[in-house]
């Protein structure tokens, strides 16, 4: 059984559908992560677990008991707080200790334990401090400690890095990770930052519009988009509007108006003249100086448009026939050389049959 | 580095010099004024006598009898008293506009301070009219409710401006890690909203203390205060040293008060300045 689970939930807010008909399940000590651009209902749906807020339909589960009716006050799980909320007039022993008093914890027990967390999120120095007296970092660190030092059978995060700066947030991603396996609680995990949803997550939900697009684990849903905005919103993607021109169980062959045939595979029984759009990462794109040959399925010539030099890897973006843009994403590990084109240059784009992926409508 | 510039040293000058004259004509001069007043002698006809040296009679006269420490003492009861009670009745007041639509605050804060737009004497009448059919009259009942009712904006108005700038994510994150509706009150409300507390008990204790209009319109001979003992010294008994002995007790002892407060608060205060 999992440990959370949505049954058809759905919220309204006087006529828009912030959450429309949402079903998932969270297990035991998964790194569960809800991604969308904002607006799309993910925050909703973290409220209402948290029991903020309540489903108009549907139910929320945790250990198969419906949380309907239950206050967040009584709910097993705890929150870290986009703006952490840490009570300013307590130190950070105070803030941590704080689930622990409400819990009735006994003093000792509770000493000891504030004392371990803040040893696990590196603060036992720091635990006389004000709140005001912390750094971006620091405070987050301690938004987490009070929300872990309880036991909680699941910890709510909302979008609990969002307020660092990259450094930071990149080191806090590690410890995050970290301290989730260490401690072995489930976390539901809320961003728009889709970087951040691949790198934390076990599996992670791409959420549009109140419905989930797709919920998989983060490769999967890098290399096998369930659709057009999940292609597009996780990673940079080249989207090509295409046609079927042939379907066989090896070979799928696709007609780009304006552009030509492209070659490409599919394991699913497609019909010829079916219309969808084939994507394509730009680092599976190899680009060639136009009379180098290259032994790929897929050839078509351009010019270089544009580039974006980014140190350890160069961005093409590569004019095409019937001037359409794609753009290509190639390491610049050969020793000796910065750029192999330059804007101008007549390249050829080549990739495999089996780089990119068909997406139906 | 250069040093400020002259323009920016002639702004200084020119912010600072009126209100450093006004304050040394109107407060210090006076004080000083009633401090020296105070070591001298009565004149025969009142005002003062001429000048023979210190005279510590004033003060000798105020030890001597015991009925001014008694009225010395009644005054800061009724003023400690009536900041209590103030501070009682402006809280849930002050907590409901706080939380009230925003649109309908201003309208609610405005309600707040509408008696303030008639005469305070007037008022006060009103309440004589009030209160004497209900045989209340010349009793501390009505002293209590007179200074009540002149002060409670005062503890109202701080304690919304407090209020009203809590950042709720504290009170759902005190809920969220288990706080019931009271323990979010006194964990997290309360505490954060001490420094409206400080700000409105300490505008509503020290106009108690010196107040004399309350108590002479609506309180009996028994519920004089230190005020109403002053102004009977310079206008009936044309005692000034008395007066001013009594003024500056007064103003000593609210400066103690507030000043021991004061110390209080920024010990109790770590972290609210931050938040409020």
């Amino acid at each position: 059984m999992a440990l959370l689970e949505l049954r058809n939930v759905t919220r309204r807010f006087g006529r828009l559908e912030a959450v429309k008909d949402v079903s998932l399940a969270v297990e035991a000590g998964e790194f569960f992560t809800l991604l969308g651009p904002s607006g799309c209902g993910k925050t909703t749906i973290l409220r209402m677990i948290a029991g903020f807020d309540a489903p108009d339909e549907g139910d929320i589960l945790l250990d198969g008991k419906s949380l309907a009716g239950v206050p967040p006050e009584k709910r097993p799980l705890h929150t870290v707080f986009q703006s952490y909320a840490l009570f300013p007039h307590m130190t950070v022993a105070g803030n941590v200790a704080f689930p622990l008093e409400m819990a009735k914890e006994s003093a000792p027990v509770a000493r000891q334990r504030v004392a371990e967390v803040l040893e696990l999120v590196h603060l036992a120095d720091k635990a006389g401090r004000y709140p005001h007296e912390l750094s971006g970092g620091e405070k987050q660190r301690v938004a987490l400690a009070r929300g872990l030092v309880g036991r909680p059978r699941l910890l709510l995060l909302d979008e609990s890095l969002g307020a660092l700066d990259a450094k930071l947030r990149e080191q806090m991603q590690i410890e995050l990770i970290a301290l989730q396996r260490e401690v072995g609680i489930a976390f539901v995990f809320v961003t728009h930052a889709q970087d951040e949803a691949l790198a934390l997550s076990h599996r992670v939900a791409v959420m549009r519009a109140g419905r989930i697009e797709q919920c998989d684990e983060p490769d999967k849903l890098y290399t096998q988009p369930a659709n057009r905005f999940v292609a597009d919103f996780i990673g940079k993607v080249n989207l090509i509007d295409v046609e079927v021109a042939a379907a066989s169980k090896v070979l799928l062959t696709l007609h780009a108006p304006g552009l030509g045939e492209i070659a490409a595979t599919d394991p699913r029984p497609l019909r010829a003249g079916e219309r969808g759009t084939f994507a394509l990462r730009p680092e599976l794109i190899r680009v060639f100086g136009h009379k180098e040959s290259a032994d790929l399925k897929n050839r078509f010539e351009g010019r270089v448009r544009e580039l974006l030099y980014l140190g350890d890897v160069t961005l093409y973006k590569v004019e095409l026939a019937n001037s359409f843009v794609i753009e290509a994403l190639m390491p610049n590990a050969a020793p000796g050389r910065a750029k192999f084109h330059e804007v101008g240059d007549p390249v050829a784009v080549c990739w495999r049959h089996d780089a990119g992926i068909y997406l139906a409508g | 580095m250069a040093g400020p510039s002259r323009t920016d040293r002639l702004a200084r000058w020119a912010t600072t010099l009126p209100p450093t004259l006004f304050l040394l004509a109107f407060v210090a001069a006076p004080t000083a004024i009633m401090v020296l007043a105070s070591f001298r002698e009565p004149g025969e006809f009142g005002g003062l006598a001429p000048w023979h040296g210190i005279s510590f009679e004033a003060y000798r006269f105020l030890l001597s009898d015991v009925i001014y420490a008694e009225i010395f003492l009644r005054s800061l009861v009724v003023a400690a008293l009536t900041t209590v009670i103030c501070l009682l009745l402006a809280y849930p007041l002050a907590w409901l506009i706080a939380h009230s639509p925003a649109r309908r605050r201003d309208l609610l804060v405005l309600l707040v301070t509408l008696p303030f737009a008639s005469n305070f004497l007037i008022r006060i009448y009103a309440w004589m009219m009030l209160l004497g059919p209900l045989n209340l009259m010349f009793t501390p009942w009505a002293v209590m409710i007179g200074m009540v009712y002149v002060h409670l904006p005062f503890m109202v108005l701080p304690l919304y401006v407090n209020l009203e700038r809590h950042d709720l994510a504290l009170l759902e994150a005190a809920r969220d890690l288990g706080a019931g509706a009271w323990t979010r009150f006194w964990r997290i409300t309360f505490p954060l909203s001490l420094p409206g507390v400080y700000a409105g008990a300490t505008l509503v204790f020290i106009p108690v203390f010196g107040m004399f209009a309350v108590p002479e319109l609506l309180g009996g001979t028994g519920d004089i205060l230190i005020a109403n003992l002053i102004k009977e010294q310079f206008l009936q008994d044309r005692d000034w040293p008395l007066g001013s002995a009594l003024s500056i007790l007064l103003t000593v002892a609210v400066l103690a008060c507030v000043g021991l407060a004061a110390l209080a608060a920024r010990r109790g205060l770590r972290g609210t300045a931050t938040a409020s």
